[in-house]
């Protein structure tokens, strides 16, 4: 495909689309399809059929539209109506075109908090575009950052355009992308590697599942764009295993872009040629790591190594070898396409662009947003999350996963970027957030993370290995109102050993959740082991009459 | 520690809680160091000597696992009465054989003794004052009270126990030189 | 070759270019700690214990897997890191069934050397008590897994060294296991050779010669030295 055959598609979609009466868009991303949205979409397929409208009525199955506590959601193209909990009994008016009056009490607001205090840049097809056909990517603007990379730039120059945006790696750590690409450009070898961390495990994010379930073509092109400018011709997805539609997405958009020449040789008519295969896990977290990632595509046990040599130097089969993270690559078509200035404008000072969310837990507006870095917490929280459920008090917030900390209310107006997220014992991590009111306990939440970790830990290196079951014996002996303060001393020493001593960050993170409630809730902790109390109320103590007549060494 | 105080000489007892008394035998393995000992210090109770009840002591040596409800029992009331309690020898200080059960549990141990290999009485005897409980898990003494001091050996040597005690009666920090664990 | 000169806990040293810390630091009489590290095989940073600070550095590294640089100050033996590698030795004691009375190796067991070496007298935390077996299906060699400190010394010895690649972990976390094959009895492997390679460099009584009492066993690693030296420097010296 040249670029000319691309704008043509471009021009011709749109317009089929235009001549259509009505575009259906049913949400079939995983939550929708928790809730039914498989059975909505069927129903609305066989109504158009009924009705014989089929050259006028259209609907298509999309990505996540992020409101999916509110879901089945179903989006109507001719007046960009949200409905929400919509049942197969609705097929009828969608197609009638009498959603407006028939399912006007299920119509979202789109003036609510929760649609305009977003801005979307990930996301903004996902919703919009139907993720198992090329042409809606392409209707969309899909590929033309590609097609300018690879006629207009030199890898070079696609590397200033990132660095200029100051996109910082979504995965986490937060490091610098373009920095990142450079280092694997100039490496002076020629076979490299590009590979998409989409190992996403932390509980309660979904994150990048929904952009390969909404826009797969979009990391795709992002990967392209990435082995052009490090000079690789072969990419790898690392996917979990358990994101069945997400592989099925991919490996069907991988497909149809290697029948439009948009991967494979001859990419543009150019001598850029890309291949990009999926490589899907097997359930575990510390895969997410990236050596592991690397040792696990090798077909060797998914274990971590030590760094350095980081893989920018050597990587997969020792080769230097780019890994970003499924958001990562979702950013960088908008950036050549419209320029890292642009982007540069959104966000603050060091943290630029924007970050995509996953809303969970005790939060009226569960789903998936999208908000410029800097948004505070409480606009997070009670503007586009509406607050939280049964009147209930916030309590706290954790973002990062089992990597992250608790972040209590006194925090609420903190701009959510990189360093501030840091500086109050959290991080920023990829863009997990639970929300817990006073019912949930802070020392079984760390003893929550902590199971985790330990449960996930590969065993390599003693502190991870044998510290995570240490630190979760002694909080679940607290919750259970069977420690003592010197057990809190101990919590403390193991925390700094793994901190410290841990092969990767695995193990040196794990600690974070228990540091940052004791830090901010020692008062729980302080509850369960003097009075037996807790008090959330979700611990079950023994009276403290019958207590610690045990004294520790 | 401080030296052991007191008028005259200082009180020793010791415990036998769950373990093999090999640790006791190497105590009386100081042979003619005994009598050094003993005139320096007064033993007031031990396994070797009939007691009702445990008196009040400097320092007491603590052998064997805490194992069943009487070990629980008596190592808390030990530990009220005595100023420095030594866990003395591996079982007190890590579980050691005694606490190999553990990764079996109770009743598989108890019916292994009482059922599958008894001969004569075949039954797990049962009620107050027979056999005591056996605890869930076999614990160091350190997990059940404060511990001062640690003495490890399966068992310890009889020149680590004079250096030790002869290090307490003086009120010196006890050399660990040549030491083991485990 | 080129040289590098260097400061270990203030002594002036001098290593070649590639040589780990670890290394530079034995060949100076600086004993740095270590269990995971054995002569003659790689290295893979695991046990944690030869962490050493560099100044100027903010993480502390694996002196194992980290090579000498030019002007480098070190230190080994800080009391943070020997409160790390205290909890370390006492964190493998409470993972397993370490009951060293009754183990072949007692009184010669690299597991008992480091916390004596540490000054260890008592494990604060919680023993787990796992239940784990015993492999005796070998007709000269024993398992015991209740022993095992998952140093991956057998591995690497019977993969790098002897070729076979009989050993490798399966499961992950604390539930790690060696396994022989995949997961057939010791004694039913089609891989191993019965060299005793991986008995000889296990640093515990996990990996035991059969027909040895408590406390007998002695194991021999000269034969790694003078495999690799024939190796390397193609001499077949003892």
């Amino acid at each position: 495909m040249t670029f000319e055959d691309l704008l043509e598609q471009q021009a011709k979609e749109i317009a089929r689309q235009q001549g259509l009466r009505e575009r259906i868009y049913c949400c079939t991303a995983a939550g929708c399809v928790s809730s039914g949205a498989d059975a909505i979409k069927k129903a609305i397929d066989e109504e158009i059929k009924a009705r014989g409208v089929g050259a006028e009525v259209e609907c298509c199955g999309t990505g996540c539209m992020g409101l999916c506590s509110k879901g089945p959601l179903v989006r109507t193209q001719s007046d960009g109506t949200i409905y929400a909990a919509v049942t197969p009994e609705d097929a009828g008016a969608l197609v009638a075109g009498q959603g407006a009056n028939l399912l006007a009490d299920r119509k979202l607001d789109p003036q609510a908090d929760f649609f305009i205090k977003q801005e979307k840049i990930v996301l903004a097809n996902s919703g919009t575009v139907d993720p198992e056909r090329l042409s809606d990517y392409i209707a969309a603007g899909g590929y033309q950052a590609l097609a300018r990379a690879v006629m207009e730039l030199t890898p070079q120059q696609v590397i200033e355009e990132v660095k200029r945006s100051g996109l910082r790696g979504r995965g986490g750590a937060g490091y610098s992308t373009g920095l990142k690409w450079e280092l694997v450009a100039k490496q002076p070898v020629d076979t490299k590697y590009v590979v998409c961390n989409a190992d996403e495990g932390d509980p309660g994010a979904f994150m990048d599942r929904s952009i390969l379930e909404g826009d797969p073509h979009r990391v795709l092109e992002g990967m392209a764009i990435a082995g052009y400018a490090v000079g690789a011709q072969q990419g790898y997805i690392y996917v979990r295993g358990e994101y069945g539609l997400a592989i099925q997405r991919l490996q069907a958009a991988i497909k149809q872009a290697e029948r439009e020449r948009l991967l494979g040789s001859r990419i543009f008519e150019d001598n850029f040629q890309f291949r990009i295969d999926l490589r899907i896990g097997a359930g575990a977290f510390v895969c997410g790591e990236e050596t592991a990632l690397i040792a696990s595509i090798e077909g060797k046990r998914g274990q971590p190594r030590q760094r350095p040599p980081y893989p920018p130097e050597s990587g997969l089969w020792g080769k230097p070898t780019l890994l970003n993270n499924v958001e990562t690559f979702g950013n960088i078509a908008p950036i050549v396409a419209k320029g890292g200035d642009w982007f540069a404008t959104i966000g603050t000072p060091t943290s630029k662009g924007t970050k995509v969310f996953a809303l969970a837990g005790k939060i009226e507006n569960t789903g998936l947003i999208e908000v410029p870095m800097g948004t505070s917490l409480r606009t997070i929280v009670f503007e586009i999350g509406g607050g939280i459920p049964e009147g209930r008090a916030f309590k706290a917030a954790q973002t990062g996963g089992p990597s992250g900390g608790c972040i209590p209310p006194q925090f609420l107006d903190i701009p959510v970027d990189y360093e501030s997220l840091h500086k109050i014992g959290s991080i920023m991590g990829s863009g997990g957030l639970i929300v817990m009111d006073d019912t949930s306990c802070m020392v079984d939440v760390a003893r929550f993370f902590m199971d985790f970790c330990m449960d996930e830990s590969c065993g390599k290196c003693i502190p991870c290995r044998a510290g995570t079951v240490q630190m979760h014996d002694i909080l679940q002996r607290i919750t259970k109102g069977e420690a003592n303060e010197n057990d809190v001393a101990l919590l403390e020493q193991l925390a700094k050993l793994l901190r410290e001593t841990s092969l990767c960050g695995l193990g040196q993170t794990a600690p974070n959740p228990v540091m940052s409630t004791l830090n901010y809730f020692s008062g729980e902790y302080e509850a369960h082991i003097r009075d037996h109390r807790c008090p959330a109320g979700h611990c079950v103590l023994p009276a403290a009459a019958s207590s610690n007549r045990e004294v520790q060494a | 520690m401080g030296a052991v105080n007191g008028n005259g000489k200082a009180t020793l007892a010791t415990v036998w809680l769950g373990g093999c008394s090999g640790c006791h035998m190497s105590l009386l393995d100081l042979d003619e160091r005994l009598l050094d000992l003993a005139s320096k210090m007064e033993l007031k109770a031990s396994p070797l000597t009939d007691y009702k009840d445990f008196p009040e002591v400097d320092v007491v040596l603590v052998e064997g696992a805490v194992a069943n409800s009487e070990h629980l029992e008596h190592i808390r009331t030990v530990r009220e009465r005595s100023k420095i309690l030594v866990s003395f020898g591996d079982c007190a200080v890590t579980g050691n054989v005694t606490a190999m059960r553990n990764a079996f549990g109770v009743d598989d141990v108890l019916n292994t003794a009482y059922r599958d290999n008894s001969t004569v009485i075949i039954g797990i005897p049962v009620g107050n004052h027979i056999v005591p409980g056996l605890l869930e898990r076999v614990r160091p003494v350190h997990e059940v009270v404060k511990v001062d001091y640690f003495l490890p050996g399966c068992p310890p040597s009889a020149d680590a126990i004079f250096e030790f005690v002869a290090a307490l009666i003086e009120g010196r920090e006890p050399s660990l030189e040549g030491r083991k664990f485990g | 070759m080129s040289v590098r000169t260097l400061e270990i806990d203030g002594k002036a040293v001098t290593g070649v270019a590639g040589q780990s810390i670890f290394s530079v630091a034995w060949d100076n009489g600086i004993h740095i700690p270590r269990l995971c590290h054995v002569g003659g095989v790689s290295d893979v940073g695991a046990c944690r214990l030869c962490m050493v600070e560099v100044e100027g550095q903010r993480k502390l590294v694996a002196a194992c897997m980290t090579p000498v640089e030019e002007g480098m100050v070190i230190r080994t033996n800080t009391e943070q890191l020997l409160a790390h590698r205290r909890l370390i030795v006492e964190l493998l004691f409470a993972e397993r069934n370490h009951i060293c009375a009754v183990c072949v190796v007692n009184g010669a067991c690299e597991l008992q050397d480091l916390a004596a070496s540490l000054g260890i007298d008592h494990v604060r935390l919680r023993y787990r008590f796992p239940t784990l077996s015993v492999d005796t299906s070998h007709e000269r060699f024993g398992l015991d897994h209740n022993r095992c400190v998952l140093c991956s010394r057998c591995i690497r010895v019977c993969d790098e060294v002897e070729g076979a690649h009989t050993w490798d972990f399966s499961g992950r976390g604390v539930n790690s296991l060696l396994i022989s094959d995949l997961g057939e009895a010791w004694g039913e492997s089609e891989s191993c050779t019965s060299c005793g390679k991986c008995v000889q460099v296990c640093p515990t009584g996990a990996l035991f010669a059969k027909g040895k009492m408590v406390s007998e066993m002695r194991k021999d690693r000269r034969f790694l030295k003078y495999i690799v030296t024939a190796r390397e420097k193609h001499e077949w010296v003892r």
